[in-house]
């Protein structure tokens, strides 16, 4: 009954060279043996991977996005752990606003974000500093570790801390032995959602890091503002080879589908 | 001829057979049940008269037309599914005009029958709401309505009252039935609820495994089921000497076979009883006269008519797919 | 099919609570949140009022200049206009081919639905730097490859120029936030009952009605907040018109980082940036309310 005609499928083909075209054509070039920007033709070459081991910046730039995204992910879920509980549970004056107020770095721009931090953190000593990075990038990656907490936080069963209260469990213990661990997925994909999201950010970044803060995004985006040579397509490759990786491992533990449609789509 | 026929009609998945050379005539105005557990193929057989499913092989007759040739959006049929699959977007009215919308019926025909086949419902003044407006049973009357107004050559009707409270339930039936009467549509209704099968069609179809089990009137495959299967899925049952004997029909007496009464239990308008004899476990069911009855550890005597023969099970006489 | 219980939260019934537990639970990221984001939103605002000048730098007065400058000179009008075409074009073109493309894809069998999911939404996770490195490369000038297929192809005579203009700039847009829209209209489908198709096709509907009639109607809800999401993206996207714009291509976003990090003029960047958030908090909180008042008697 419902299959799709030879014209759907078609389309279906299309698109999906549409979707792929850009990155298919970044991880090509990587491999040209070239000194300038060419389709590598008759033989390949990672001349130009090699050469990333000349940039030390690039490298050092992977680390601390790496670290980044680590750290703020954590502290952001770690937030985000009694934030959900409120408001998965409770009805009170200021839930929605509360709710609003966490989601809101996804609606305001991340270049007005970027000015806010830039102007914030001149004016109280943290411009430019790993510090200030941390914390603009908890504020960001917060409403996706939030979001899948919540989900989770929301589909939990009272009755099971119920039960655990009527066996003599105290508060703390249903927290520790009962909650926490049956959230604990939830928390997992809201980490790795979280990572991911400032693992790529560049349009904030690139306002309050310094030279010596750069994350990788950063980095490259301003290199290609200078110049687009085979280097730089050689490095997003290695950043494209990565994502993949992980988002083939993400989809075999959570479902992707399950990871990125979240209440995203109210479009609150 | 019969009205609707249904020759050899088989579906494979894979290798696996989900209907597996079913025969069924069907006259008209007649009301008939699939019935069966789960995975037993009816539904399979339900949509393959619809049209979502192709047969694997088979014939699907329609007053002597061949219903496999028609394209499902040609059959003409009417279809009340599970879920009502009510158009979520559309008010009750635009809901039961849209059949006749494709049809190409002229407006102001169409709402006289809209609301001529509202009313038939009991739904005329609620026309302007939204589905979601309205409870499950309402929602239930719209998906019937919807299927009726196109004035189908057939009714189908898949697990239609299975979202309902058990209430609700039974008026539903009540009503259905007085409904099909009414407007005399054949109808096919799938289920696996055998009390809802019982009160409401003429003929039963009982199903399992992909292949028939028996076709008789309800009365008859209740009291002479072909098969143990039959016998065990139309209600509590006893074997005895290799024969079905109901609960119901066994007396306490003081004369037969012997035994000792092991649990009872009351239910209002009867005694459930188990007792241990020399031939197993047997299940009794008293009704309750108000009159004392044996208690538990007692020693009592079993006594059931064996005339009208009970069916020999295990026999499947071929017969059974002629119908009535 | 997977079931999200995110999606359509059920409405429970929630205890009310009179004491202090929900805030307490919520302080840690209200204070947070407070202090990282209130804050400097707060300063930049401020910000936007302060005069500036080429050696004296910021001077903490309040006036009108920068807002008077921005609302007035044509300039900026133009800018704010280019910005909110491309978001449009990009919306419209997202939704045009992207809602086709989710219902394919909600019809496919089962090992092929997961594979090309995570191919088209996939991007999504990959840098969008990277994504945009790649459409520079197939644009590149006149000589690039999309022009040199185009050309095949027989559906140009000349090689369009892509590299530093709008064109260019919203063919990757939609490239870039294509996933967004797909998800949405996928959600959406995912509510569908399999079995109202069915209920229409039985009483006589055609594909292309069944389609247009049944299925468009029920997914209209996921497609317009799709387009929202997008609208938003596009409009204050930077990396993508930066890189594809280049300099002369000005938006909204790449204008207030010129004057922040190239200019030095932060009163004025601040003021271009707190005028888009304004637009676009209008725009956004409009267009979700108007979506909802439309569908709330019907999906709720």
């Amino acid at each position: 009954m419902s299959k799709n005609g030879p014209l759907a499928l078609c389309y279906h083909a299309l698109f999906v060279a549409f979707m792929l075209a850009p990155i298919v054509v970044v991880v090509c070039v990587a491999f040209t043996p070239e000194g300038y920007l060419s389709f590598p033709t008759d033989h390949w070459s990672l001349r130009w991977f090699y050469a990333i081991g000349r940039y030390p910046e690039f490298i050092s730039a992977f680390w601390r996005s790496l670290w980044l995204g680590a750290l703020s992910s954590a502290i952001a879920v770690g937030f985000s752990v009694p934030a959900a509980l409120a408001i998965a549970r409770y009805r009170f004056a200021g839930r929605d606003a509360m709710t609003a107020l966490f989601m809101s770095p996804l609606m305001i721009p991340h270049v007005v974000l970027g000015i806010a931090f830039l102007r914030f953190f001149t004016e109280i000593g943290l411009g430019g500093t790993f510090v200030g990075l941390v914390l603009a990038h908890i504020v960001i990656v917060l409403p996706f570790a939030l979001r899948l907490t919540l989900a989770s936080a929301v589909g939990l069963d009272r009755a099971i801390e119920h039960a655990a209260v009527s066996l003599g469990a105290s508060e703390a213990t249903v927290l520790r032995r009962i909650t926490l661990p049956l959230i604990v997925p939830g928390l997992m994909s809201g980490w790795a959602l979280a990572f991911i999201n400032s693992f790529d950010e560049v349009t904030m970044t690139v306002f309050i890091a310094a030279p010596g803060t750069e994350t990788l995004p950063v980095r490259m985006f301003l290199y290609i503002q200078d110049n687009i040579d085979p280097l730089v397509t050689s490095v997003s490759a290695c950043v494209i080879a990565i994502t993949v990786v992980a988002l083939v491992a993400l989809d075999r533990a959570y479902g992707l589908e399950r990871l990125l449609i979240g209440r995203s789509v109210d479009a609150r | 001829m019969s009205f609707l026929a249904l020759e050899s009609l088989t579906k494979r998945f894979g290798s696996h057979p989900a209907v597996d050379g079913l025969s069924l005539a069907v006259e008209q105005g007649e009301f008939v049940s699939l019935l069966g557990p789960s995975g037993c193929g009816k539904t399979t057989t339900l949509q393959m008269i619809a049209g979502f499913v192709e047969p694997t092989s088979g014939a699907i007759r329609l007053a002597g037309r061949d219903l496999l040739a028609v394209k499902p959006a040609r059959r003409g049929l009417g279809i009340v599914f599970q879920s009502y699959a009510l158009f979520p977007h559309m008010t009750v009215g635009e809901n039961v005009s849209f059949g006749l919308e494709m049809q190409g019926v002229a407006s102001g025909e169409r709402a006289r029958r809209v609301a001529e086949t509202l009313e038939l419902v009991g739904l005329r003044a609620l026309a302007g709401r939204f589905p979601r407006q309205l409870s499950g049973g309402q929602q239930q009357r719209v998906a019937l309505a919807r299927a009726l107004v196109i004035q189908p050559q057939i009714l189908l009707l898949d697990e239609p009252l299975s979202n309902l409270d058990a209430k609700l339930r039974e008026e539903m039936q009540i009503e259905l039935r007085q409904i099909q009467r009414r407007v005399g549509t054949t109808t096919i209704l799938v289920t696996h609820d055998q009390a809802e099968a019982m009160a409401l069609s003429d003929r039963l179809v009982v199903m399992n495994h992909g292949r028939v089990e028996q076709i008789a009137p309800p009365h008859e495959a209740y009291e002479r089921p072909a098969t143990a299967f039959v016998a065990s899925f139309l209600g509590k049952t006893n074997l005895l000497d290799g024969a079905s004997v109901r609960p119901e029909k066994i007396q306490f007496a003081g004369r037969g076979l012997a035994g000792r009464v092991r649990a009872r239990v009351f239910q209002g308008n009867h005694w459930l009883y188990q007792v241990e004899t020399g031939s197993g476990l047997v299940t009794v069911i008293r009704q309750n006269t108000g009159e004392p009855m044996p208690a538990e550890g007692e020693a009592v005597c079993l006594a059931w008519n064996s005339s009208p023969p009970q069916a020999k099970l295990g026999e499947v006489s071929a017969q059974q797919t002629e119908g009535s | 099919m997977t079931h999200d219980p995110s999606v359509g939260v059920r409405r429970r019934h929630l205890p009310t609570s009179w004491g202090g537990a929900p805030y307490l639970l919520g302080l840690p990221a209200l204070l947070l949140f407070a202090v990282v984001v209130i804050v400097p939103l707060a300063m930049t605002v401020l910000l936007s009022f302060h005069d500036w000048g080429q050696y004296k730098g910021i001077e903490p007065v309040f006036i009108l200049k920068n807002w008077r400058e921005v609302l007035s000179d044509p300039y900026y009008g133009e800018m704010f206009w280019r910005t909110f075409r491309i978001a449009l074009a990009v919306t419209v073109l997202g939704a045009v081919f992207g809602a086709p493309e989710a219902y394919i894809l909600n019809r496919m069998k089962s090992p092929w639905r997961g594979l090309f999911l995570l191919v088209i939404l996939g991007p999504l996770l990959i840098s969008v730097v990277a994504r945009t490195l790649g459409w520079a490369l197939l644009f590149g000038g006149n000589s690039g490859l999309v022009n040199k297929a185009l050309v095949s192809l027989g559906l140009i005579s000349a090689p369009l120029p892509f590299m530093f203009t709008e064109t260019g700039v919203v063919v990757a847009l939609t490239h870039v936030l294509m996933p967004y829209m797909v998800l949405a209209v996928w959600a959406a489908l995912q509510r569908l009952d399999p079995q109202v198709e069915n209920a229409a096709v039985a009483l006589g509907a055609g594909p292309f009605t069944v389609l247009r009639r049944i299925v468009l109607p029920q997914v209209m809800p996921g497609i317009l907040s799709g387009a929202i999401i997008v609208f938003a993206l596009a409009a204050s996207a930077f990396a993508t018109p930066a890189i594809i714009g280049g300099r002369r291509l000005k938006v909204a976003s790449t204008l207030a980082y010129d004057e922040f990090l190239n200019t030095l003029n932060w009163p004025l960047g601040a003021t271009v940036a707190v005028l888009l958030l304004v637009a676009l908090v209008l725009i956004v909180a409009g267009a979700s309310r108007l979506v909802e008042r439309r569908y709330a008697q019907v999906f709720g």
